[in-house]
């Protein structure tokens, strides 16, 4: 918006202008999104991810409003209503089992955006307040795909909803009133149901609005690129439109291949059997495991086996638990390096490499049953997490020799070095 | 070899401007037209599902409804009288000239061949929607000694006939058949 | 200030971790766990195809009739299917007035209130009735099932691990013990032995025992291993009937897909080409 480099929105029709003096919406549309972004012109596939998340929200938000049309959050109905819309409703199973496989779409999305940012460095300034912005879409996202599992009321909704809420009994003295007051009751029931019914129809568009702000923020500083280097000038950029938008435009398409694949031909691949059992408050399943996206941290919570000293080893997990994520909100202070892009960070890229290892193992242990060796395992991935961002990053930063940039984003592009400005 | 591209750009430019344009658009409205399918699904959730087409249809047994009685079932999520008429009903209905009537029909067109006594209607005013009185003991059969609709004073004659006040067309007949001498499926 | 804390409590979260790791480890080699003797014993479900298996599956209607059959015969005297209506039977190629006949006939009536003196009662099952429940709730199901409640079946194969062959198994699974399991799991009382079953011993009593427990009017041979497979395969309809539609709508949709998705990417060459032939250029 205020690159000096940037196409002024100029309208050509009388209405045009009309409309720009009144309510300057087509002016929003064309700086955020459309010519009048300029963008760099190097940015490679791991830049489409964003959108990708974006789009998969509004799926969810329309796959949902039309779920709620039929819906009944009502603890004795809710799994009935829910085989309501798989077996009589018009398409109903086909707007649940895109509701359902869409959350995970949504994740991969978001995991691969945070991914790309993690290493090319897109949390440094000046972009810290995107980064910040990010990490608080990514708790709410969590918050709401957790209270939507809950929602179709089967035996891993019941349980999932207890060991969550449980997990705040973990504080000291206050815990168990806490978790009473999350749940209205002593356990889940038809309070807790209604009460996350209600917030997981909410959160979704507290989410598109902090994704306005997201991209608003992004627009101050301009989008980073794989080289970290800052824009130069006109030269280094294209216009988001026609450019990026049909860049994102044929990938949305490659995206929407996958996601078919999954909806239509393994709709149940990434979720629980237990799940299409009614809860039953008096059996527990044989194990229980959250929605994939939360394996990381469920290992996390289950890593904490051994109390420390008066600090009991379930609290240990469940703070840790929330460390994990938390720290990422200090990440623009922890890695100081100039550098931003690990594309010149040797030894950075090293231990990125290792990071996703990390995190993958973490995930499967987090899947799989809380038994030896994956709690070991765990353990020891976990150890690495938090040495990765608290103790690896803030030394490297300062032991780390960086190669040397690139001049400029063109001369990346080209491998000339820019002589002037055409 | 960038000489030789510079020279053909001049030539190259309107046939390469078109089929650019051809694939920009094809591309959008192919995309488009797949928004617009997507749209079919998304709104047709919204009609009836299939429990509820199921019980379109109920079938009631009539076997107990005296002369001049009626009983009112539910179909559909909406009331039906179900009506066995007294001679003197039908004759009053038949004796009416249909060309006064506001919607004019006769008591043999709204009946089945042979079941002339047996009047089976919407219990639905065709005015907004009310449920007219008439069907059960006791209750204001209108000065026509049909159905009288209390929201806004309509009343309907023997034959279920709309007569005076501001609905526009008669109770409605649904589809139904006999399926035995004390059976009548409705829908 | 940020990096020091940081640093503190990495090193606090990390160094407790591996504490923990090495104290899990030092248990682990001086007193590795022992085999559970569920696992030792379970086996995995076996192999088995079904016509509706893959993304261009379809359902054997024959073959569901059939399922269905002995659904009818056997299963239903314990296992609900409450999510499935009769009237759904259309769908596995009954016609109208037969799914009427099987309503009507069902040898549990349809719990309602009797129409003149308001008392609870039965009456004959309609095709918009979903299958009347064998007992009226889980005490009395239980009661009369050595205190093991029998499974809805309707969402079956979506609610076990291992699906359809899982069902298969357990219902060909039944045998002796072997000889080596341990006294503490010889089924008990009640109990059968089966190794498909998670902990070995089932209360179900083998439910297929003997060829020709149906007679099919089909004229398929009955052998348990049949019946096993038709039930199982009538259950994989009843917990995801909307799957041929699912199938075919995928399909479409995959192909509208694949031709979107060239026609965006020649588009997003066209709109790029001007700037590859400058980076191109430059590079010459």
């Amino acid at each position: 918006m205020s690159f000096p480099w940037a196409n002024q929105y100029a309208p050509t029709t009388e209405f045009g202008r009309w409309m720009d003096e009144k309510l300057p919406v087509p002016r929003l549309v064309y700086n955020s999104l459309g010519a009048g972004y300029p963008t760099p012109r190097n940015l490679n596939y791991m830049w489409n991810f964003g959108s990708l998340a974006g789009i998969f929200l509004v799926v969810q938000i329309v796959t949902g409003i039309i779920l709620a049309m039929h819906y009944a959050a009502n603890a004795n109905i809710a799994f009935d209503s829910v085989e309501h819309i798989m077996r009589d409703v018009n398409s109903g199973w086909m707007i649940r089992y895109a509701h359902a496989n869409g959350a995970s779409f949504f994740f991969i999305a978001i995991y691969l955006h945070i991914g790309r940012g993690l290493f090319y460095g897109s949390y440094k300034a000046p972009r810290e307040m995107i980064w910040l912005l990010g990490v608080v879409i990514y708790l709410l996202a969590m918050a709401t795909a957790f209270m939507g599992y809950v929602l179709p009321w089967g035996q891993m909704s019941f349980w999932g909803a207890k060991v969550i809420t449980g997990l705040f009994e973990a504080i000291p003295l206050v815990g168990k009133p806490i978790q009473e007051l999350l749940l209205g009751g002593f356990a889940p029931d038809n309070a807790a149901l209604n009460r996350f019914f209600s917030l997981h129809y909410l959160l979704p568009f507290v989410i598109a609005g902090v994704i306005i702000l997201h991209i608003w923020a992004l627009h101050i500083p301009g989008s980073n690129n794989p080289t970290g280097v800052d824009v130069k000038g006109p030269q280094d950029t294209v216009p988001f439109h026609p450019y990026y938008t049909a860049k994102d435009g044929w990938t949305l398409g490659v995206a929407l291949i996958f996601f078919t694949m999954v909806m239509f031909f393994l709709p149940n691949a990434l979720g629980h059997a237990d799940n299409y059992i009614p809860a039953n408050p008096l059996s527990t399943p044989a194990h229980i495991v959250p929605e994939w996206y939360f394996w990381p941290w469920y290992a996390i919570l289950r890593a904490f086996t051994v109390d420390f000293l008066f600090i009991p080893a379930k609290l240990l997990g469940v703070l840790a638990m929330f460390s994990a994520i938390l720290v990422w909100f200090f990440l623009p202070w922890l890695d100081r390096s100039p550098v931003r892009s690990g594309m010149f960070r040797p030894k950075f890229k090293i231990f990125f490499g290792i990071l996703v290892i990390d995190v993958l193992v973490l995930g499967y242990c987090g899947g799989a049953p809380a038994e030896e060796p994956f709690v070991m395992i765990s353990q020891f991935a976990g150890a690495y997490y938090f040495a990765h961002f608290l103790i690896i990053l803030p030394l490297l930063s300062r032991l780390e020799k960086p190669e040397p940039l690139p001049n400029s984003i063109t001369e990346s592009v080209t491998g000339q070095p820019l002589k002037t400005a055409s | 070899m960038a000489t030789v591209e510079t020279a053909d750009t001049a030539v190259a430019e309107e046939s390469g401007v078109r089929r650019r344009d051809f694939i920009n658009i094809a591309a959008v409205s192919f995309a488009g037209a797949g928004a617009v399918a997507t749209v079919f699904p998304l709104v047709n959730q919204m009609n009836p599902s299939a429990d509820v087409l199921a019980l379109a249809s109920v079938d009631v047994d009539i076997s107990a409804i005296e002369r001049g009685q009626a009983i009112k079932i539910l179909w559909r999520k909406q009331p039906v009288f179900v009506r066995n008429l007294t001679d003197k009903e039908i004759g009053e209905a038949n004796a009416v000239n249909i060309s006064t009537l506001r919607d004019p029909q006769t008591l043999a067109e709204r009946t089945k061949v042979g079941k002339e006594n047996w009047l089976i209607t919407l219990g639905v005013c065709t005015h907004l929607g009310c449920v007219p009185l008439g069907a059960a003991e006791g209750e204001n059969k209108g000065e026509f000694g049909g159905y009288f609709c209390p929201c806004h004073g309509s009343s309907y004659d023997t034959a279920a006939r709309i007569r005076k006040g501001p609905a526009p067309r008669n109770l409605d007949v649904p589809d139904y058949e006999f399926l035995s001498d004390t059976v009548v499926k409705i829908g | 200030m940020v990096r020091i804390i940081g640093i503190l409590i990495g090193l606090f979260f990390s160094g407790w971790l591996l504490v923990s790791f090495g104290m899990g480890a030092v248990a682990y080699i001086s007193n590795p766990p022992a085999e559970s003797v569920e696992k030792e014993f379970h086996k995995e479900p076996k192999e088995v195809s079904y016509s509706s298996d893959g993304p261009l599956g379809k359902f054997d209607r024959q073959q569901l009739q059939r399922g269905f059959q002995v659904y009818k015969e056997v299963c239903s005297a314990c296992h609900s299917l409450r999510l499935v209506a009769f009237r759904n039977l259309e769908d596995i190629g009954y016609n109208e007035d037969e799914v009427k006949a099987i309503a009507a006939n069902w040898s549990i009536g349809v719990p309602d209130a009797d129409p003149n003196t308001g008392e609870m009662t039965t009456r004959p099952g309609l095709p918009a009735d979903k299958f009347p429940k064998p007992f009226a709730n889980d005490i009395a199901a239980r009661a009369a099932n050595n205190n093991a409640i029998p499974p809805d079946l309707s969402l079956i194969t979506k609610a076990r691990e291992g699906g359809a062959p899982y069902i298969y198994s357990l219902l060909t699974g039944y045998t002796n013990p072997p000889a080596n399991l341990p006294e503490a799991n010889q089924p008990g009382p009640g109990l059968h032995y089966n190794p498909y079953f998670a902990n070995l011993n089932l209360a179900m009593a083998p439910p297929l025992a003997a060829e020709d427990q149906v007679s099919y009017s089909d004229g398929t041979k009955a052998s348990v291993d049949q019946m096993a497979k038709d039930v199982s395969a009538f259950l994989i309809w009843t917990a995801e009937p909307k799957l041929e539609a699912r199938h075919q709508a995928g399909w479409a949709v995959l192909a509208f897909l694949l031709i979107a998705t060239i026609l965006a990417y020649l588009s997003y060459r066209t709109i790029w080409a001007d700037v590859k032939a400058e980076k191109k250029q430059k590079a010459a």
